[in-house]
């Protein structure tokens, strides 16, 4: 009985500097703040594909830049939206992201329907959110807490009218995806197109997940345009889109083709093979480009992803999502919480391997530099080269 | 009265449910969408588990009954319980115009029309988005107060009592159908139905009765996720959330009401659990456990349950 | 006038490609009453094989065309021996439940073997040259695919209604008990039957990957359209078959072409009508 109060006692005399131990570094724990980044993307369904660019560009940031900013410890917590048409489930995890796992800020949205949904929920719940795409005009519009650090259906369209106009086009045929961004990026093509002299002489619109194009095709063939304006939502209908034109030989035709950069996205050329020769796109990222930010982050990207992936605009996007965040730290002086965050991303300007970026500190849209490129062989390899640059465009169209 | 295993089961099944609302209070939101679900799946058990009619379409009622519910939001109706028995309705209507067609035809022909139906459906809400806002959705409606006294918290705790009061609802309301001479008659068509003719029961007319049931249950479903989510698009009218709810029923052993239920519970939890874990193991793991489901276990998680009755089930 | 029949002639194409697609499981349905969602998968198969092989290994593409045909149908034999075999005696439902689980599982094996993205098929540079027919400028491998399909129409059709194998089938079909009476091997005449199914399914994968892509959504992309070909051209019937997967792919083409806002609409109302009014299919199985 003895022995073992001796034991006893013993134990608690060892117990007590371990608790006091544990107690001191559970406090300086809790003087290292954090903050957690609720990230919703799609990452299974069609657009996987997509979804994996903008993660990849995260974490390429976090490895390339450390997990701090201003003393804050900055976590993912990432989450799969599945893609769009599945509003209420991006609605869903966002509130979840926001109350089981205490984000503090969003980061994500892929498509403009999802983060429409999920506009009333962040306002409600008054967190910010960072858009990694979502190029929709009225996004930003819908709550305050949205900014937008990718790029506007207005940027992609605007520039290719001006292009257009710049080089002597007078006519164009508008085939675009049947869906808000489709339409919307037709009406800014159209408007500036025909503010610079030029004229739209017909259009349709084609189902968003159609892969046959050839009657549409068949028609623009007969409208005989100049130029043929198209856009389609990216992966596997992009290309089939791209194969067809090669197929009904458009550039025999005479018609050029000007298309919005995601469709033929860097990432999916070698699927394209030569049926991107000579295709004049607009995007606000281009893997040749020669800053030094650049160069490390495709560097960088190829040590993390391998040598023969080449680095999408996507993944720029999410990298630049990240980097909005830790300069918003920095700008805010450590602060996490939702206002000062929202405050200190409103005219926050950062270095990306686009060039140099910055928040509009009114809208909340991104302003870039938008890159004009023409499909051409280089190195044996189908690529986008840039021709021209309409600097320091804004998110919204005049 | 007495008290059926079924009815016994569900006031078990409504206790945990109450009790998670305490200690779970960040999973409410999912828990709302299995409720939901459940009650999606005990409308396509009504028509396949009881009234024997093999449908790869059923989510067409539950779409309907959603953009319902977000049209009379926009257009000023926007108290949830009105709404929601207005899309009832709007369901029901639809369910009776296509009774016409699905009622006839032998099993695969009936299949492949509620396919087609499905598709169907889904590509005239896409052209029409002038009403649907088509492949984007409808994410601006308003959705007021429950009875002008309970607004939907973003927390979701108003949505958790609405979503669950319904689906108590919807169970003993489907206890009842099914124990009535109704339900046997269903029963009694589902299992042979050429006898069914020869004692002379009204069998196209029975079956129409269960097809429009079924379809209004489903549309009050569909309701509920719009008034909860706030926003309503294609894909709730889309093949997966129809094959969604064969699967439940078949997991959940076609027919019994509280396995139907589980299922949509164990269902809907793991995917999302698993797919927040890794997508493409829970298609994987999904696919393997439905090939695996005609093997063992064949009457679902009902199969559990006839070890504790005594009952009379086939 | 020529751009009208351009778009027809296209269909024609497209059709010629469903057909391909859907042969296999005109044969697994009808004549073997299985109802078999999981066709797609097969035809994701075929499609792999052919873009692993042409990018991969450089593999000339008429070889791979055989290849993929063959290794998709033994991948087939050993499914059906291993699976599916068991289930041809289930109920519809089981059969329903147990094939679109196979189709999610074999989409979820190409994502985690291949990933989610959209799978390159560079075409010869021979397929890939305008050709003019009756004065229409046409890609050579739309004409290809016409060939094609005509080509294993005519196969298909002389193996099951001309050869004795045929015969045991069908015989094998309507009469089990009976057949094996007289000495047909049944499990074996099953095995076979359902590999050129899936084989005949691997072909047209591989044909489609150069028209349509590929990703692991495949196999349910297209099970819709399949189904329907098989359902109106009547489950069993290879002519129903052809004829109704021409029917779809010209109506749609045209449809798209003359009037796009109702475009995707038309071919489910067709179905839906087709169902109601010839619920057993445009023609009988051929047997």
């Amino acid at each position: 009985m003895n022995g073992s109060w001796n034991t006893t006692r013993r134990a608690l005399i060892a117990a007590i500097p371990a608790a006091a131990l544990l107690l001191s570094a559970g406090s300086a724990l809790a003087q290292q703040k954090t903050l957690t980044v609720g990230v919703v993307l799609p990452l299974s369904g069609v657009f996987a594909d997509q979804g994996r660019h903008y993660e990849d560009g995260m974490k390429l940031f976090q490895k390339m830049h450390g997990t701090e900013s201003a003393g804050v410890k900055v976590n993912m917590v990432v989450r799969d939206d599945q893609g769009p048409g599945s509003g209420d489930l991006a609605r869903r995890l966002t509130q979840e992201l926001i109350v089981r796992d205490k984000a503090d800020i969003i980061l994500g949205y892929s498509f403009t329907p999802t983060a429409m949904s999920v506009a009333t929920l962040l306002t409600e719940a008054k967190k910010p959110a960072v858009l990694v795409n979502a190029t929709g005009a009225v996004v930003p519009t819908r709550s305050e807490y949205f900014v937008r650090a990718s790029v506007t259906s207005a940027q992609l369209a605007v520039s290719l009218a001006k292009w257009a106009v710049d080089n002597n086009i007078k006519t164009v045929y508008t085939l675009v995806a049947d869906f808000a961004p489709g339409i919307e990026i037709e009406t800014f093509f159209k408007k500036a197109f025909e503010a610079g002299g030029g004229k739209v002489i017909g259009g349709a619109r084609t189902p968003v997940s159609a892969t046959d194009y050839s009657p549409f095709l068949q028609r623009v063939l007969e409208a005989k345009p100049e130029a043929l304006f198209a856009f389609n939502p990216g992966g596997d209908v992009s290309v089939a889109f791209m194969k067809q034109t090669k197929e009904r030989n458009l550039a025999k035709a005479g018609i050029k083709l000007l298309v919005t950069g995601d469709v033929v996205d860097d990432s999916q050329l070698p699927a394209m093979g030569d049926a991107v020769d000579g295709v004049i796109s607009s995007l606000n990222y281009q893997p040749d480009l020669d800053n030094p930010l650049n160069v490390q982050f495709v560097k960088a990207f190829h040590e993390m992803m391998g040598p023969n992936v080449s680095p999408s605009y996507r993944a720029v996007m999410g990298y630049d999502g990240m980097g909005f965040i830790y300069e918003a730290l920095k700008r805010s002086g450590g602060k996490t919480d939702a206002d000062s965050l929202l405050a200190a991303l409103k005219g926050a300007k950062i270095d990306s391997p686009r060039g140099t970026i910055s928040i509009d500190a009114q809208t909340r849209d991104i302003t870039q530099d938008i890159y004009i490129r023409r499909g051409q062989m280089k190195d044996g390899k189908w690529v986008n080269s840039a021709i021209k640059t309409y600097p320091a465009m804004k998110g919204a169209a005049d | 009265m007495r008290v059926t295993p079924e009815a016994g089961i569900g006031v078990v099944l409504l206790v945990a449910a109450v009790a998670a609302f305490f200690l779970f209070p960040g999973y409410l939101a999912l828990l709302s969408t299995i409720f939901i679900l459940a009650i999606f799946a005990l409308s396509y058990d009504l028509l396949q588990g009881h009234a024997g009619v093999v449908s790869l379409g059923h989510a067409v009622f539950f779409g309907i009954g959603a953009y319902a519910s977000a049209l009379l939001g926009r257009h000023g109706i926007a108290e949830p319980i009105v709404c929601l028995l207005l899309s009832t309705l709007a369901s029901a209507l639809v369910a009776g115009v296509l009774t016409r067609i699905v009622v006839v035809g032998n099993d695969l022909t009936r299949l492949l029309v509620t396919l087609g139906v499905g598709f169907l459906f889904f590509e005239a809400a896409n052209q029409a988005n002038w009403l649907t806002g088509g492949a984007d959705g409808m994410p601006d409606f308003e959705v007021a107060p429950i009875l002008g006294l309970f607004p939907f918290d973003f927390l979701g705790r108003t949505a958790y009592f609405y979503t669950l009061a319904v689906l108590v609802l919807v169970y003993a309301a489907m206890l009842r159908i099914t124990r009535s001479a109704f339900g046997l008659a269903l029963r009694g068509i589902r299992e042979n139905t050429m006898r069914m003719h020869a004692i002379g029961a009204p069998v196209s007319r029975h079956l129409a009765l269960a097809y429009i049931m079924a379809g209004a249950c489903a549309g009050a479903a569909g309701a509920l996720l719009a008034q909860t989510s706030r926003f309503v698009s294609l894909d709730m009218l889309g093949f997966e959330r129809s094959a969604d709810v064969v699967v439940i029923t078949a997991l959940g052993g076609t027919g019994s009401i509280p396995g139907v239920v589980l299922a949509a519970a164990v269902f809907g939890y793991l995917k999302d659990a698993l797919s927040s874990f890794s997508p493409k193991y829970w298609q994987l793991g999904i696919g393997l456990v439905l090939m695996a489901s005609v093997f063992v276990l064949r009457q679902g998680l009902a199969g559990l349950f006839n070890v504790f009755r005594t009952g009379d089930r086939e | 006038m020529a751009g009208l029949l351009t778009v027809v002639f296209d269909g024609v194409a497209y059709g010629m490609l469903l057909f391909l697609f859907s042969v296999g499981l005109s044969v697994t349905l009808g004549l073997m009453r299985f109802i078999n969602l999981a066709h797609g998968a097969f035809g994701m198969v075929g499609g792999y094989v052919a873009v692993t092989l042409l990018n991969g290994f450089g593999v000339p593409f008429l070889l791979i065309l055989p290849i993929a045909f063959i290794l998709t149908g033994l991948f087939g034999a050993a499914a059906e021996k291993a699976m599916i075999r068991h289930v041809y005696r289930m109920p519809e439902l089981q059969q329903v439940l147990f094939s679109i689980g196979f189709a999610f599982a074999a989409g979820a094996v190409a994502n985690i073997l291949f990933g989610p993205q959209q799978q390159p098929m560079i075409l010869p540079s021979w397929l890939t040259v305008q050709v003019s027919v009756l004065g229409l400028d046409v890609t050579a491998y739309r004409l290809f695919l016409i060939g094609s399909g005509l080509l294993v129409g005519l196969l298909v059709i002389g193996l099951f209604n001309y050869t004795l194998y045929g015969a045991k089938v069908r015989a094998a079909v309507d009469l089990r008990r009976t057949a094996e009476g007289i000495g047909i091997n049944v499990d074996r005449l099953f095995l076979v039957t359902f590999s050129l199914g899936a084989a005949f399914a691997g072909l047209g994968g591989a044909l489609a990957v150069g028209f349509l892509g590929l990703d692991p959504t495949f196999p349910l992309k297209y099970l819709v359209i399949v189904l329907m070909v098989v359902a109106i051209g009547g489950p069993g019937s290879i002519v129903g078959s052809f004829l109704a997967a021409l029917g779809l792919g010209v109506t749609d083409a045209l449809f798209k072409y003359l009037v796009p806002e109702v475009g995707g609409f038309v071919i489910y109302a067709l179905l839906v009508i087709m169902m109601v009014f010839f619920p057993k299919g445009i023609m009988e199985r051929s047997a």
